[in-house]
C-alpha cells in the first residue's frame, strides 16, 4: 500500500494538465467538479498510504520511493523521491482533505467568473505543489514545492489582476517571500557544501559529524526562509494584503496549508535544530511569541472581515513557532492540523457572508446577518468558539498544548512565553467575538452603507474596497444563504473543528494519538513535559479564564454596548510598520537599488565590455599582418625556420 | 688529382642545403605562381636527397621509404596545384602571385 505514494502528487498534477488542456472546453462547472475529483481523490490516496504506514511497525514508520534521478551533477545527487512518514502523511492528509472541501466550496464562490476553469487549474497546481513540499525526502524537492506554492499564491492572490490593487499584492506577497527563499537556498547550498548531500535522512546522520557552528547556522537559514512562508515578523506584511485573493484561495493557501509550511519545515529538520546551539530555538520561540501577540492586537482594530481573520492567522502561526522554538514539535503539528480546521472554516465563512451581502468586506456595514444566514453563522460560531480555545473545542487542546510546553520549558524564559501566549489568548477571544458580534449579531447595518461609510484615513488603513469580481458583484438585494456547495464544506469543517482536539487528549497516555504517530520522527528532541497534573488542571483553567474573560469583553462592547470600543489609530495602521516599511524601501531603498543599477551598468558591466574593447583594438592592430600575399606568409615562414632552428642549434652542448 | 676526390655523404647533404636554399630564396623573391611551384618542388626534392643520404649512410631503409611516400604526395601535390596555376593563368594571363591577395584581413 506504501508504494502509492506516488499517486498522491501524481492525481493533482493529471488534474492541473487536464484541466491545462481540456479546462476551457469543461467550462463551469466540469471544471471544478474534475479538480475536486483530482483532490479528493489523492486524499483517497493519501489514506491508503496512511493506513499502509500504521500497518508497519512503529520504528519501520518511514518509506521513501526514488521515481528517478532528478540532478546529477558531479558529487550533487538529487533524487524526485518521496518520503512517506508520520509527519509527511500527516500533513498530506490535511492538505488534499482540507483542500478537497475547499476546492468543492470554490465551485459555488467562483460561480459566474469568467475565468472559472482557470482558478482550478490554479487550484490543482497548488495541491500538486504542496504535496511536494510535503513528500520531497530532500531539501531540493521541498523548495521545488516551496517555489510552487509561492508562485500559485501569486496567481491566485492576483487573480482579478484588472484591479491594481490585486495585482499589487500578489508582486508584495512574491517579493517578500524572495526574502526568506534566500534564506532557504543558502541553507540547502550550505548544507551540500558541509554535508555533501540534500537527502533528509542523510543529512540527519551527518550532522552528528558536523560542526555546531555549521549546523546552527542550516537551521538559522531555513528559519529565515520559515519566517518568509509563514509570515511572522519581520516578514509578515504580505499575507493581509494577500487577503485580495477570492476567499477560497485565503482559506486554502493563507490560513490552511502555504503558510504552515514554514512550521512543517522547522518539525521536518527537528534534528538539526537539536545538533545547533541553543538560540536559534530560543529565537525561533520568541519570534513565534511576539509576532502572536503583536498579530493579535492589530486584529482588534481591523475592520474588514478577511484582515481580521488574517492577522488571527499571523498570530496562530505565531504559536506554531512558539511550541516549535520550545521542542513542542507535536503540539505545532497539532494545532497547525486543528487551526487548518478552522481557520478554513473561519475564512470559508467569511466568504460565504461576502458572497451572501454582495461583496461586502467592511464588517460595519454587516451585523444580525444570523437571521440571513443560518448554517453560515451557525458554523461560523463553531469556529469562533474553536480559535478562542473554548473546551471541548478543538483549539482548545492544541493551544492548551502550546501553552503547556510554553510553561514546562526550562527556565524563567518559559514562563514570559507562557504568559505572552495567555495574553494573545485572551486578546485571540476579544477580537474574534468582535468579529462575530459584528457581522452576525447587533443590529443589521448593510442597508445602510451611507452613514457608517468609512472615513478616508480608515478606509486606507485597513478595508480593502469590495474586490471587483465580476460573478456577483452589482445591486444586491437582501443577503441570503450561500448554496447547499458551500455550506456543506463549512459543516463539515465544523464538525472537524468540534472534534480535531481528540486526536490528542491530554488525559491518559493512550489517548496522545498524535504524539505516538509523530513519535518516530520528532521523538528523540520532543520536549518533554515533567509538570505535576494539578499544574496542568490549573494552566488549563486560567486558559479558559482568559478565553472567556476576552468572550466577556467583547460581549460588553460590542455586543450590550456598555463600554465605548477602543480601537487606536495605531493598531488599525499595523503599527504603521506596513508604511515604514514601504517608505524605506520608496525612499533610502531605491536609492539604494539605484546605486546598485548604476554600479552594475558602469562598473560590471563595464569590466566586461572593457575586455571587449580591448580584444577589438588589439584585432585591429593584428589584420595588417593578414596581407594576403603569399610571400609575406613564406617569409613568415623562413623567419619562424631560421628562429626554431637558431633556438635548437645554440642549445646543443658540445 | 680526382682520385682523390671521393664523393662523400657530406658532399650530398651540401647539394641538399644548396637546392634548399635556392628553392627557398626563389620562392620568397619570384612573382610567378608557375615558378614559385618550381621553387617549392625544388625544395621537396632537396630534402628528399637528404633523406636518401642518410638512408646511404646510416644502412637504413626508413629513410627510403619515406622517399617513395614523398614522391607519391608530391605528385598528388602537382596535380592539385598545377589545376589551380592553370585556372589562374587561363583568366589573367599575366597574374603574379600579388594578385590573388583577396584573403587579407
Amino acid at each position: 500500500m506504501l508504494d502509492a505514494v506516488w499517486l498522491i502528487p501524481a492525481l493533482p498534477l493529471a488534474g492541473f494538465l487536464l484541466l491545462l488542456v481540456f479546462g476551457r472546453l469543461l467550462g463551469e462547472p466540469g471544471a471544478g467538479w474534475l479538480a475536486t475529483a483530482m483532490s479528493a481523490a489523492s486524499f483517497v490516496a493519501t489514506v491508503v498510504v496512511f493506513f499502509g504506514l500504521l500497518g508497519e511497525a512503529e520504528e519501520d514508520r518511514h518509506f521513501v520511493q526514488i521515481l528517478f534521478e532528478w540532478i546529477p551533477v558531479g558529487d550533487l545527487r538529487v533524487d524526485v523521491g518521496f518520503l512517506a512518514d508520520p509527519l509527511s502523511i500527516t500533513m498530506a492528509l490535511f492538505v488534499t482533505g482540507v483542500g478537497s472541501l475547499i476546492h468543492l466550496y470554490a465551485i459555488g464562490y467562483m460561480h459566474g467568473d469568467p475565468d472559472f476553469p482557470k482558478f482550478f487549474v490554479y487550484l490543482n497546481l497548488f495541491i500538486l505543489s504542496m504535496l511536494i513540499l510535503v513528500l520531497g525526502n530532500n531539501l531540493v524537492l521541498t523548495f521545488l514545492g516551496w517555489e510552487g506554492v509561492g508562485a500559485c499564491s501569486y496567481f491566485l492572490v492576483s487573480f482579478w489582476f484588472t484591479d491594481e490593487a490585486n495585482a499589487a499584492a500578489g508582486k508584495k506577497a512574491f517579493i517578500t517571500n524572495r526574502i526568506g527563499d534566500w534564506g532557504f537556498m543558502l541553507a540547502i547550498f550550505l548544507a551540500f557544501a558541509a554535508a555533501g548531500t540534500v537527502d533528509y535522512l542523510e543529512l540527519f546522520e551527518a550532522t552528528e559529524g558536523l560542526a555546531a557552528v555549521t549546523v546552527t547556522a542550516i537551521g538559522a537559514l531555513l528559519f529565515v526562509g520559515a519566517v518568509g512562508k509563514s509570515a511572522q515578523i519581520p516578514l509578515y506584511i504580505w499575507l493581509p494584503d494577500a487577503m485580495a485573493g477570492p476567499t477560497p484561495v485565503s482559506a486554502l493557501i493563507h490560513a490552511a496549508t502555504m503558510v504552515t509550511a514554514g512550521v512543517f519545515l522547522m518539525t521536518r529538520v527537528n534534528p538539526i535544530l537539536a545538533a545547533g546551539y541553543d538560540w536559534v530555538p530560543d529565537v525561533i520561540a520568541w519570534t513565534g511569541a511576539i509576532t502572536a501577540l503583536v498579530a493579535a492586537t492589530i486584529a482588534i482594530a481591523q475592520n474588514d472581515i478577511k484582515k481580521v481573520l488574517a492577522y488571527s492567522t499571523i498570530s496562530q502561526l505565531g504559536y506554531m513557532f512558539l511550541a516549535v522554538g520550545v521542542g513542542a514539535y507535536v503540539a505545532a503539528i497539532f494545532h497547525m492540523v486543528t487551526h487548518a480546521f478552522f481557520k478554513a472554516l473561519l475564512f470559508l465563512g467569511a466568504g460565504s457572508v461576502i458572497h451572501g451581502v454582495g461583496d461586502e468586506q467592511d464588517m460595519r456595514r454587516m451585523g444580525g446577518l444570523r437571521k440571513y444566514m443560518p448554517i453560515t453563522a451557525a458554523t461560523f460560531i463553531v469556529g469562533w468558539l474553536s480559535i478562542a480555545g473554548v473546551p471541548p473545542l478543538s483549539g482548545f487542546w492544541s493551544k492548551d498544548e502550546i501553552l503547556l510546553s510554553a510553561w514546562a520549558s526550562p527556565g524563567a524564559q518559559g514562563k514570559v512565553l507562557w504568559a505572552i501566549g495567555l495574553v494573545t489568548a485572551l486578546i485571540t477571544a476579544y477580537y474574534m467575538s468582535r468579529q462575530v458580534y459584528l457581522v452576525f449579531f447587533g443590529e443589521s447595518r448593510w442597508a445602510d452603507g451611507e452613514e457608517t461609510a468609512p472615513t478616508e484615513a480608515e478606509a486606507e488603513a485597513g478595508a480593502e474596497p469590495a474586490h471587483a469580481n465580476p460573478g456577483h458583484g452589482g445591486v444586491h438585494g437582501e443577503p441570503h444563504e450561500s448554496p447547499w456547495i458551500m455550506t456543506l464544506p463549512l459543516v463539515v469543517l465544523a464538525a472537524l473543528a468540534f472534534v480535531g482536539g481528540g486526536l490528542n487528549l491530554p488525559f491518559t497516555e493512550d489517548m496522545h494519538f498524535l504524539q505516538r504517530w509523530l513519535e518516530p520522527v520528532v521523538g528523540e528532541n520532543e520536549l518533554h513535559i515533567d509538570v505535576a497534573t494539578a499544574t496542568k488542571v490549573g494552566l488549563a483553567v486560567v486558559a479558559v479564564l482568559a478565553a472567556l474573560l476576552g468572550i466577556a469583553a467583547a460581549t460588553l462592547v460590542y455586543l450590550r454596548r456598555r463600554v465605548r470600543a477602543v480601537e487606536p489609530e495605531l493598531l488599525a495602521h499595523a503599527y504603521h510598520y506596513d508604511e515604514a516599511v514601504s517608505a524605506f524601501v520608496a525612499g533610502p531603498g531605491t536609492r539604494t537599488f539605484d546605486a546598485v543599477a548604476w554600479f552594475d551598468a558602469h562598473i560590471v558591466d563595464g569590466a566586461v565590455n572593457g575586455v571587449a574593447h580591448v580584444v577589438a583594438g588589439a584585432g585591429r592592430r593584428l589584420r595588417s599582418v593578414q596581407s594576403g600575399f603569399v610571400r609575406s606568409y613564406a617569409l613568415g615562414v623562413a623567419t619562424g625556420v631560421v628562429v626554431v632552428l637558431g633556438y635548437f642549434l645554440t642549445r646543443i652542448t658540445f | 688529382m680526382i682520385a682523390a676526390l671521393e664523393v662523400t655523404p657530406a658532399w650530398y647533404l651540401v647539394l641538399g642545403a644548396l637546392l634548399f636554399s635556392i628553392g627557398s630564396f626563389g620562392l620568397l623573391i619570384r612573382r610567378n605562381p608557375l615558378v614559385m611551384f618550381m621553387c617549392v618542388e625544388l625544395m621537396l626534392n632537396a630534402v628528399t636527397l637528404t633523406f636518401v643520404t642518410f638512408a646511404h649512410t646510416l644502412e637504413d631503409t626508413a629513410g627510403q621509404s619515406v622517399v617513395v611516400f614523398v614522391l607519391v604526395v608530391a605528385a598528388a601535390e602537382v596535380v592539385v596545384g598545377l589545376a589551380i596555376i592553370v585556372a589562374l593563368l587561363r583568366k589573367r594571363p599575366d597574374a603574379t602571385a600579388d594578385d590573388v591577395a583577396l584573403l587579407e584581413g
